[in-house]
């Protein structure tokens, strides 16, 4: 017993110290982000790992982000996009999942196997298409845009994850909701989607994070001013002859806090999911 | 009100084949139970009566109107299910008026109903919580209780005590009787069990491999089974099956129930040696090893002293002894 016990401690030691270790690697680039945009523009090249002391603490990368640009827009932008994508994503993904796990059609395999596709095909291949045909609906400049092509690039992982859950809710019950005169639709809102919610939780971060960061769609199709997002507007300050180091630090360290946020809040959802499902 | 009718009534999934033509006429009031062994298509059936399942070709009709294509909820039936499948963010009142409500029916008519049916399955003390916070006793008689609120012409119940433990499941399968008598409603009930389909049913459907067995009154199905099949699924434990060429006898089989066959020390038709002995207090069951019949068990009422490895003799009852042939149908 005793010996039992020892080992399995020892594997928790290591467990945890694998953890840990990642755990620094994964955060140490954040960090550094995070010092270096509170320091003046030379201790930030003299010191680069050094924390802010009293002669290297500086703001002025937060003053240049505030001053200038328009950093409050584009973080709403960015806020904008995401969310209203998010909330399309886990909205379309949920219901596709569902017709795919619940209904028996002919071509039912391979609609599912379509939608899957998007998985291993990047949506960027296609951004030149993508770029003719919002110029074709007027739609460049436009958050819509964005939102349009986020939806479409998160709805495969979404449809993958979700529908293989949905085929562990208890048939019994969405037959109990059918009998009691529950509309399909009902029984999707009020019966199945609850029961997902860790699984919606899931697909909600592994979404949000690439839509939050994304330069590359928002530089080809939004690049307006009024339209920008954090990342591109963050890019103001990357000059080809100069950079304002301090400026982008400042902007990327501002960048993380609301999509932390975001996560926490999904993250929570996780938890509770994963436990309430443990200890029942 | 709630008569149900089958008529040659077939389900495919693509190519298989697992309801293979069903008649059946359920006449109203009566408690039927489809009784077989797992992958008989019994519960496919009961979801084809409930509307959860197409049928492929045949009729469904209940009260004479064919009902093949109205959705589940305009059947005016209920179904409790294996799984309880209680809404689980709903309390308990809530889960039971939720039929009512989606028809539309006023607030004060459906608390009235939620409560005369709580009280009948005495669920008062339950009715704020929510199925999280329910034993699984408790769960089962609160979808009872949900189907019970309707007032259906049908009331469907899909293996409802599988779940339950022994105890709890005799109390709910006598909760069922009641259930049947005071309401004088139409049952249809799905199980595997032989036990809850004798002891439950007006009359008893045996299924087997998507067809109808044999349909009869319990006893009916005991004491006169058309095939072998029937004849080993009822009864507990299970009818014997002797050879009849072994016998003398020009059937193939000769059948015989553990309590209508006598043991004795000195003598008899067929010789053998204890194998095992079950002393249930009440009744002793003593498995006997035979040449070339195999394994034959005898029930005893009482206690009996028999001891494994001795020899014995085995004879069958004459008038109780069933005949097949070799295609396992009785002969008369």
């Amino acid at each position: 017993m005793s010996k039992r016990a020892r080992t399995s401690h020892g594997r928790a030691l290591a467990a945890h110290a694998i953890l840990l270790i990642y755990t620094v690697i994964a955060l140490f680039p954040v960090f550094v982000i995070v010092i270096n945009s509170m320091k003046s523009r030379r201790e930030i090249f003299r010191h680069p790992l050094s924390l802010p002391g009293p002669g290297s603490f500086d703001l002025v990368g937060f003053q240049t982000v505030l001053q200038q640009g328009n950093f409050p827009l584009y973080f709403w932008n960015s806020l904008v996009v995401t969310v209203v994508s998010l909330a399309f994503i886990l909205l379309f993904g949920a219901m596709a999942a569902f017709a795919l796990s619940e209904y028996r059609f002919r071509g039912n395999t391979l609609m599912g196997l379509y939608l899957a596709l998007g998985i291993m095909i990047p949506i960027r291949l296609g951004t030149v298409a993508i770029l003719k045909l919002m110029v074709a609906a007027g739609l460049t400049n436009t958050l819509f845009a964005l939102i349009l092509v986020y939806t479409a690039q998160g709805i495969p992982l979404a449809v993958f994850i979700l529908s293989e859950f949905m085929k562990t809710v208890s048939d019994d019950l969405k037959n109990a909701g059918r009998i009691d005169g529950l509309s399909e639709y009902r029984i999707f809102f009020t019966l199945v989607l609850p029961l997902v919610r860790p699984a919606m939780a899931t697909v909600a971060v592994f979404s949000m994070i690439p839509i939050w960061n994304d330069l590359w769609f928002p530089l080809i199709l939004a690049p307006a001013e009024s339209v920008k997002t954090v990342t591109l507007g963050a890019q103001m300050f990357l000059g080809q002859f100069v950079t304002n180091w301090n400026a982008v630090l400042a902007s990327l360290t501002l960048a993380i806090v609301p999509v932390l946020v975001l996560y926490l809040v999904f993250s929570r959802q996780l938890i509770r999911g994963i436990t309430s499902g443990a200890v029942k | 009100m709630g008569a149900l009718t089958l008529s040659n009534v077939t389900k495919s999934f693509g190519a298989t084949e697992v309801i293979k033509g069903v008649d059946l006429e359920v006449q109203d009031g009566e408690f039927c139970v489809f009784v077989g062994p797992s992958g008989c298509g019994k519960s496919t059936l009961l979801r084809m009566i409930a509307g959860l399942e197409d049928v492929t070709a045949g009729d469904v009709s209940i009260d004479g109107a064919r009902v093949n294509l109205t959705p589940p909820a305009r059947r005016e039936i209920a179904m409790v299910f294996q799984s309880y499948a209680l809404y689980p963010h709903l309390t308990v009142r809530d889960n039971m008026g939720l039929a009512l409500k989606q028809a539309g029916t006023p607030k004060a008519e459906i608390a009235q109903a939620v409560d005369r049916a709580a009280g009948f399955l005495s669920l008062e003390p339950l009715l704020t919580r929510r199925p999280s916070e329910l034993s699984g006793g408790q769960r089962q008689r609160v979808a009872i209780g949900r189907a019970v609120v309707r007032r259906p012409k049908l009331f469907l119940f899909d293996e409802p005590l599988s779940n339950l433990d022994a105890a709890l499941r005799v109390n709910t399968r006598i909760e069922i009787a009641r259930l049947h008598r005071e309401l004088k409603a139409t049952m249809i009930y799905v199980t595997h069990d032989q036990v809850e389909a004798m002891t439950l049913a007006d009359r008893i459907v045996v299924l087997n491999a998507g067809r109808v067995a044999q349909v009869g009154a319990p006893m009916e199905l005991y004491n006169d089974p058309a095939n072998t099949f029937v004849a080993g699924f009822i009864g507990s434990p299970q009818m014997n099956f002797l050879k009849g060429g072994a016998l003398g006898l020009a059937a193939e089989t000769l059948g015989i129930r553990p309590e209508h066959l006598e043991i004795s020390r000195e003598t008899g038709d067929i010789a053998g040696t204890i194998s095992h002995v079950e002393h249930l207090g009440g009744e002793t069951n003593v498995y006997v090893h035979t040449e070339p019949h195999g394994l034959l068990t005898v029930r005893l009422f009482g206690e009996h002293n028999f001891v494994v490895a001795e020899p014995v003799y085995l004879s069958p009852d004459p008038t109780r002894r069933f005949l097949f042939d070799k295609d396992g149908l009785r002969m008369r």
